[in-house]
């Protein structure tokens, strides 16, 4: 830890608690800490038990517990602890003493800032960003509260406070050689007038972290995990609380007409009904009794929507066709492609397609309104990857004012993107509102599928310029899809020396709902980058990794994950007989990573089985290293799957598929022997781990299909029926 | 509404439900067992796996009348005392949860197998999970921890 004397910046006492480095730091005397998760079965509000301008990030115990909050929502990520390590870690606490707390929904204060653009600070957790988001402000928040402690000793002892320093849990006196455990500064605590703004090389030098890149440190959630006890919105009982349940259409944006109304009305145990625009809700005393009514529901649907003309399979083979689109975007235009492709000595062009995929998160949507009797203020339980935006969202369906909504975040039973739309929310506070009820609404698994929120599908055209020396000197990629942006991300090739390089967006209307799925549109993007790659090296006799090499010579961080993957792939000695390799490269939210897996093939049925997958990733500092390796492995699972089984079809609006029998995930027999995971060192700011993985799945078995048997996968999935056809042909 | 007697982690309960209300809304809506979990009602994904009798089951798909009296009906929560149970330290030991929506369900089947064998070959512990899905992708960590619990039972 360097000297403090030097800072440039420091700010008043009496604004520190709010404004300190961007946050809020209490350090207050808490007789009794409450004990509570923000989700609680009572509803009671931790905000209510500390002042509001205490309001803060750490809460430092006489007995020396030292409470962090985590503004992370927590959906298997591990963000509820990684946030408080990089706390702990500049503030030098013993992790035995920290307890973790979910923080109060409070943007202003617990916010993330890392998002770019406005500089606004929001509770958001998507794009693996967390992290990454948070990483300087709590360290920031962390010194600053190491510097109170500090300051508090060197008031009470009487000696500089240069000449203190920390251990874990520790002020320190080397002079005289006394210690004082932090919870002992609690009756000493003297808040400086002023608080300095640490600049980064004040800051722990990262040779010095004993929290972050520690192996050791496991995550808060997980010994709740495995006995029942972690509490999910959909466990949340309140007092006089009855059950909600939507019938929706098989069209997406379907209108009812309920026609057998006064016959449902006679039900006993119905509470009411309450007509939604693309739905009925169901109120009842219980979850059967809803059920049971939902199903008895005769529902006259007005299809006359956009989605009632669309049947995916049809449209997606007619995107190559398409003379005209909704919208046309030009997303990359770099160097001159035309001119590039003119010159070339060779030209390759191949087309890839994705079907659509389901988030398929474990824990059905769900939520639990309580509206209180004037109607003017709101309850909610919840899991929300975006707790910031659920008040505003609220507030606004119902007319309310935001401050009288109040959520209080549960664990989410898998987020993958979906859960950062709140329409499950407002639908529980509408179905409160209507009965004046406290209401547990549950979607169905058939209800999260077929009204799910999907990544779209898409038509990947590419087309590369190879000059005479096998360089590839141009690459023109033209995406056509539903979806905006959603199909963007990941097209942009900033880790090869392309110097000619355009993606295009061709967007079509379709009308059947779409959402930011794990990575987005990484999956079906690299896909097409990578199998187009191998295709043409393949073409030219180059080895695919020497291939990659030399797109990535200027590129150390890229090639580093290359090469560390290629050798724990043992790349360069062959598999055994039967079995092939592919590689594939990707990066999302700044971690880069490269996957090579190795498959057989059982060419009577069709199916892929993948024996091993290697992955080195860089991935900046890792918080929890641990966890960035369960990021990988179950990206890389979730990749199988979405690669080689997960497919949901649109028949004139209808989706065809409902539960797990039809929408098939991978299972347990499916596992690779072997999934090894590397992290490459790096002192490095944090980038996003959650998604790393997932994208560079699709094109590492294509290209390992490819080398096993000289033909190309080119539609996602690889399911066993699409792979006997491309053996046949 | 009949009144069902019910033996649930060793305690009698009696619920006053609808016939044919499934085994895990009893559990979970009237009886607050929250731990065993519902994810897609057809016994497709195993997050609802509870014991009866010691064998693996999906309270989903039970009606409530088909658990007569006297049948034993284990849920997480009844696994163990303490939580310590060695499949569920294994769990803690090998960090297997992320989201951990379906780990209820993961660590009863995994339970029931090691009750019956308690030194399963590869191709056993896949076979006999094959029914539990996970999202997350824990797989990998949900097979290392029941190899390890085996060694520990």
């Amino acid at each position: 830890m360097k000297n403090y004397q030097d800072n440039s910046t420091s700010v008043s006492r009496r604004n520190f608690l709010k404004v300190s480095g961007g946050f809020t730091i209490g350090i207050t005397v808490v007789g009794l800490v409450p004990q509570l998760t923000s989700c609680t079965e009572d509803g009671e509000d931790t905000r209510e038990m500390v002042a509001k301008e205490l309001n803060a990030w750490v809460h430092l115990r006489e007995d020396g517990q030292i409470m962090i909050y985590s503004p992370a929502s927590e959906m298997g990520q591990g963000s509820k602890t990684a946030l408080p390590v990089i706390l702990a870690e500049e503030l030098d606490a013993d992790w035995s003493d920290v307890m973790v707390k979910t923080s109060p929904i409070d943007p202003e204060i617990y916010g993330n800032a890392g998002f770019g653009r406005s500089g606004r600070k929001i509770m958001m957790n998507v794009g693996s960003r967390t992290v990454k988001g948070y990483f300087d402000s709590l360290r920031q928040a962390g010194a600053q509260t190491r510097y109170i402690l500090l300051h508090s000793v060197s008031k009470t002892w009487e000696v500089p406070i240069e000449e203190l320093s920390t251990e874990p849990s520790l002020v320190v006196h080397q002079k005289s050689g006394k210690k004082i455990p932090y919870g002992d500064i609690v009756e000493i605590l003297d808040i400086p007038e002023t608080i300095p703004e640490f600049s980064i090389d004040q800051l722990k030098n990262p040779e010095d972290f004993r929290l972050i890149w520690n192996e050791s440190i496991g995550r808060v959630d997980v010994p709740e995990k495995t006995t029942g006890e972690a509490v999910f919105a959909i466990d949340v009982k309140v007092p006089g609380m009855v059950y909600g349940v939507i019938e929706r259409g098989k069209v997406h944006g379907a209108s009812p007409n309920l026609i057998n109304e006064a016959e449902i009305r006679t039900q006993d145990g119905l509470i009411d009904l309450v007509a939604l625009d693309y739905g009925i809700g169901v109120v009842a005393n219980t979850l059967e009794k809803a059920l049971e009514i939902k199903q008895q529901l005769n529902i006259d649907w007005n299809t006359d929507v956009l989605a009632a003309k669309h049947s995916s399979q049809e449209a997606l083979e007619s995107y190559s066709k398409l003379n005209q689109h909704d919208e046309t975007r030009d997303l990359i235009e770099k160097g001159n492609v035309k001119q590039a492709m003119a010159k070339a000595a060779k030209v390759y062009s191949a087309e890839y397609k994705n079907d659509y995929v389901y988030h398929a998160q474990m824990e059905p949507l769900n939520a639990i309104a309580s509206i209180s009797e004037d109607q003017n203020s709101i309850e909610i339980w919840a899991g929300t990857q975006g707790p910031g935006f659920v008040a505003g969202a609220v507030a606004n369906a119902l007319g309310l004012e935001p401050e009288n909504v109040k959520l209080n975040l549960c664990y989410l039973g898998g987020g993958l993107g979906r859960r950062s739309l709140h329409d499950y929310v407002i639908e529980a506070a509408q179905l409160s509102k209507a009965v004046s009820k406290p209401v547990k609404l549950i979607w169905t698994r058939e209800d999260d599928l077929r009204y799910g929120m999907y990544r779209p599908m898409s038509l990947q055209q590419m087309k590369a310029a190879i000059d005479s020396e096998g360089n590839i000197t141009a690459l023109s990629h033209v995406i056509t899809g539903d979806g905006s942006n959603l199909l963007a991300s990941g097209a942009a090739n900033e880790f090869y020396a392309i110097p000619n390089q355009e993606v295009k967006l061709n967007i079509v209307k379709n009308g059947v709902r779409l959402k930011h799925w794990r990575a987005v549109g990484h999956g079906p993007n690299k896909f097409a980058i990578e199998s187009f790659i191998d295709q043409i090296a393949n073409d030219q006799g180059v080895n695919p990794l020497e291939m990659r090499r030399k797109l990535m010579a200027n590129f150390p961080r890229a090639l580093k994950t290359l090469e560390k993957t290629a050798e724990m792939a043992n790349w360069d000695t062959p598999p055994r007989p039967g079995r092939a390799r592919g590689i594939a490269f990707g990066e999302r939210s700044g971690a880069l990573c490269t996957g090579i897996c190795e498959i057989s093939l059982d060419r009577d049925s069709g199916k892929i089985k993948v024996h091993h997958f290697w992955s080195a990733v860089d991935g900046g500092t890792i918080i929890q290293p641990d966890n960035a390796k369960a990021q990988m492995e179950g990206g890389i699972l979730m990749g199988i799957s979405s690669v080689l089984s997960e497919q949901l079809t649109v028949e004139k609006g209808e989706i065809q598929q409902s539960n797990f029998h039809d929408y098939q995930l991978m299972r347990m027999a499916d596992i690779p022997e072997s999934l090894e995971i590397e992290l490459i060192p790096s002192n490095d700011k944090p980038q996003g781990m959650g998604e790393a993985s997932t994208p560079i799945v699709a094109g590492a078995i294509a290209n390992a299909f490819l080398a096993l048997t000289g033909k190309t996968l080119n539609h996602l999935p690889f399911s066993p029926e699409r792979v006997k056809k491309v053996l046949d042909s | 509404m009949p009144i069902f007697s019910l033996k649930v982690n060793s305690k009698s309960e009696e619920v006053n439900v609808d016939s044919g209300t499934t085994l895990l809304w009893v559990l979970r809506e009237h009886l607050g067992l929250m731990g065993t979990k519902y994810g897609c009602g057809v016994g497709q994904c195993g997050s609802c796996t509870i014991h009866i009798n010691g064998n693996p089951m999906r309270a989903c798909a039970l009606p409530v009348e088909a658990v007569s009296e006297g049948q034993s009906i284990t849920t997480i929560e009844g696994l163990s005392k303490k939580g310590d149970h060695p499949l569920q330290k294994a769990w803690v030991e090998h960090q297997v949860p992320q989201c951990g929506y379906c780990q209820s369900g993961q660590i009863m089947q995994a339970a029931a197998l090691l009750e019956k064998n308690n030194n399963p070959t590869r191709e056993e512990i896949l076979n006999h999970m094959n029914g539990n899905l996970c999202r997350c992708g824990t797989y990998m960590r949900i097979f290392n921890a029941i190899e390890s619990a085996s060694k520990e039972i």
